[in-house]
């Protein structure tokens, strides 16, 4: 299991297109990987799942993955992260 | 072959085959089913279709309308393949026995209410997207075809109930040869989007989408309001022939590009365009407009999910303003409410939307929306000649108001360090009676007045413009309507300021005349028409006109009007 945590700097939090491209991400791995926050967990596979939790700006997220690719999986993530401009 | 009369809301002739934009019917039934694991199966076949469709509709949208066009797509793809909503459907068959319709429109019903239930509005929105998504799959369930504009790859015709902004942003201006629709007027947003795409249009045909199959070629005569279903081969040739003769008139105008719009008598006025975007500004330049008599902002508000930030209005509005190399641009402020929705605002529906909460009344209560657009106005307003225009004045108190907001959002730039064009004239729209009838108290606050028709026409006849069976009220020459346009521009002139017209009356050959008579300054009107209206007016003597205008004013229906300036305009031109 690999797990981290996150502060999301964006202006507009986790928005339209970077929730596509987290989800578009997430989705390309075999583990199971969730978004957790405001004691919120939902699965970072689904669209209006991390929609539905409304990540703002400032917001202090965490990212469990659990499975074989677990490990590249979170790295791709921060790295899209890091790539859209939600986290600096 | 058969022909359909409608009301001629764009010029030009087109010939191709027809396109129905219609939504089908996707009712059906909850079921019991034998086999949960086959129902399961025909479910992700349809799950599998609609993302082949989807997929193939991001691609062309991408290549044709770009990338941002594109990007809604996108989200569509992954809502349809989201575990949380397809695990849920397929649990359901399989416990419940029921069909995949069902279960799809129930457990989708549950995220829809979830999301319109947020605070956030962003994600309110989300719910529509949802509900896209869903009508795709139930398509696919019930094997009927979903219409999808934006995969429109050869010369059509669109045929539809009426089109709403969302449709027309979706279609492609290289391949829609024209449009016609059952419903609407020459002011609904179908033919003004017609208009500025400079795409003929018949609409109001009533059972265009009923008498017109897909595929059927079909004749759009944008100058007679005339639609032909499957023409005979001579028709196809006679219009050929009339397309030409159009094409030949229309370079016989285009030499006026560059002159100057004077009376025979030497009276010179100002022939202006209303715009929506700054992509409209090419078919200004190209027909020779002088200004921008109205640039309709509420485009950069429509087909999107969300307000527009400040940067990106400034962008547009400079974009404008430069565009045009210093000729005046009268900028409308947000205009939405009535026929033009925004989504994502999440307005409560109205009884009566035109007699409702829009325009300026929105404006001033939502401050936050009024003041970026204002903020953006002003920090473009260095980049050439800007004029700011109010909709929906109704009371005196409601400019005041809005100016005081105007000031207070110039004051914060100028002491943020930002440049601000000095002396940027404000005016209304008048398109309220009541503006009409105290003109001469207007006249003293503002800088200009623009009447805009067609409000005025729906507000003074009390008549519906969308409602087909009241359209015979939209008598623009009705003597009460010319005697409030003499109102509005005596006013104005009393106290040496400058009235304007920007609604479809200001480009309609019958008015043209009475107006020049009347005294209008300026006449903003669709692009299209400003050469074919600079051609009749270089003919026309102003002095004349006055006396026209002096009869009818005094004249007691629409039929005498239409009548006295048939004599005085073909009287004219014998004499010249």
């Amino acid at each position: 299991m690999a797990e981290k945590q996150f502060k999301v700097t964006a202006e507009s939090g986790i928005h339209a297109r970077p929730a596509t491209l987290l989800v578009q991400t997430a989705s390309r791995f075999d583990a199971e990987i969730l978004l957790v926050y405001n004691e919120k967990k939902v699965n970072l596979k689904s669209i209006m799942g991390v929609m539905s939790v409304g990540v703002g700006k400032d917001a202090d997220i965490t990212i469990i993955a659990e499975g074989n690719d677990a490990d590249e999986a979170l790295r791709s993530l921060e790295e899209t992260m890091m790539k859209e401009g939600l986290i600096s | 072959m058969s022909f359909l009369k409608g009301i001629a809301a764009s010029n030009g002739i087109s010939i191709a085959k027809a396109y129905h934009l219609v939504e089908p019917n996707l009712s059906f039934e909850k079921k019991t089913i034998e086999n949960p694991t086959k129902e399961i199966e025909r479910f992700q076949n349809a799950l599998n279709r609609s993302t082949t469709d989807l997929e193939s509709i991001r691609d062309h949208a991408k290549e044709n309308l770009g990338e941002d066009k594109a990007a809604i797509f996108d989200a569509h793809l992954l809502v349809l393949n989201d575990p949380e909503l397809t695990n849920p459907i397929e649990d359901m068959i399989k416990t419940e026995k029921v069909n995949a319709e069902h279960a799809l429109k129930e457990i989708a019903e549950r995220f829809v209410s979830m999301f319109e239930a947020m605070e956030n509005e962003y994600m309110k929105e989300r719910a529509a997207d949802i509900r896209d998504v869903t009508k795709r799959i139930l398509a696919h369930l019930l094997n009927v075809q979903l219409p999808n504009p934006s995969m429109i790859s050869e010369e059509v015709v669109i045929v539809a109930e009426d089109l709403t902004p969302s449709d027309t942003a979706q279609l492609n201006r290289k391949y829609v040869k024209g449009f016609t629709t059952d419903i609407g007027g020459r002011t609904s947003h179908s033919a003004i989007m017609a208009r500025s795409l400079e795409i003929p249009a018949v609409v109001g045909t009533r059972t265009a989408t009923k008498e017109i199959e897909n595929g059927d070629l079909v004749i759009v005569d944008g100058l007679k309001g005339e639609v032909h279903i499957n023409p005979t081969q001579e028709a196809v040739e006679q219009y050929k022939k009339e397309y030409e003769a159009y094409e030949i008139q229309k370079a016989e105008w285009a030499k006026l590009v560059n002159e100057k719009t004077v009376t025979a008598d030497g009276y010179r006025v100002e022939l202006a365009a209303n715009i929506g975007t700054p992509k409209d500004l090419k078919g200004v330049l190209d027909n020779g407009g002088e200004a921008v008599g109205l640039y309709r902002t509420e485009f950069l508000y429509m087909g999107r999910d969300h307000l527009p930030t400040e940067e990106e209005q400034f962008e547009s509005y400079k974009a404008v303003l430069e565009g045009i190399k210093e000729k005046p641009v009268v900028v409308r402020t947000l205009d939405i409410g009535g026929d033009k929705e925004l989504p994502y605002l999440q307005l409560p529906k109205e009884m009566n939307p035109f007699l409702g909460f829009r325009a300026i009344r929105l404006c001033l209560e939502e401050q936050d929306i009024f003041r970026t657009q204002l903020r953006a106005l002003l920090r473009a307003s260095v980049f050439g000649n800007l004029k700011i225009m109010f909709p929906m004045i109704a009371t005196i108190d409601e400019f005041r108001e809005a100016k005081r907001l105007l000031k207070e959002e110039k004051e914060k730039l100028t002491n943020e360090g930002v440049k601000v064009a000095d002396n940027i004239e404000v005016g209304i729209m008048v398109e309220i009676p009541s503006t009409a009838i105290i003109a001469d108290a207007f006249a003293k606050e503002v800088d200009f007045f623009s009447i805009g028709t067609n409000d005025l026409i729906q507000y003074t006849m009390a008549a519906d413009r969308m409602n087909e069976r009241v359209s015979y009220l939209y008598q623009p020459y009705s003597p009460s309507i010319l005697r409030l346009v003499k109102m509005v521009i005596d006013a104005a002139h009393k106290e040496g300021k400058w009235a304007g017209m920007c609604g479809e009356m200001a480009g309609d050959e019958t008015a043209i005349p009475i107006l020049l008579g009347l005294g209008l300054d300026e006449f903003s009107m669709s692009a299209t028409s400003i050469l074919k209206a600079r051609s009749q007016i270089l003919q026309l003597e102003k002095t004349e006109m006055e006396k026209l205008a002096r009869r009818v004013l005094e004249m007691s229906t629409t039929e005498e009007v239409i009548q006295a300036v048939n004599e005085a305009v073909n009287g004219d031109k014998k004499t010249s």
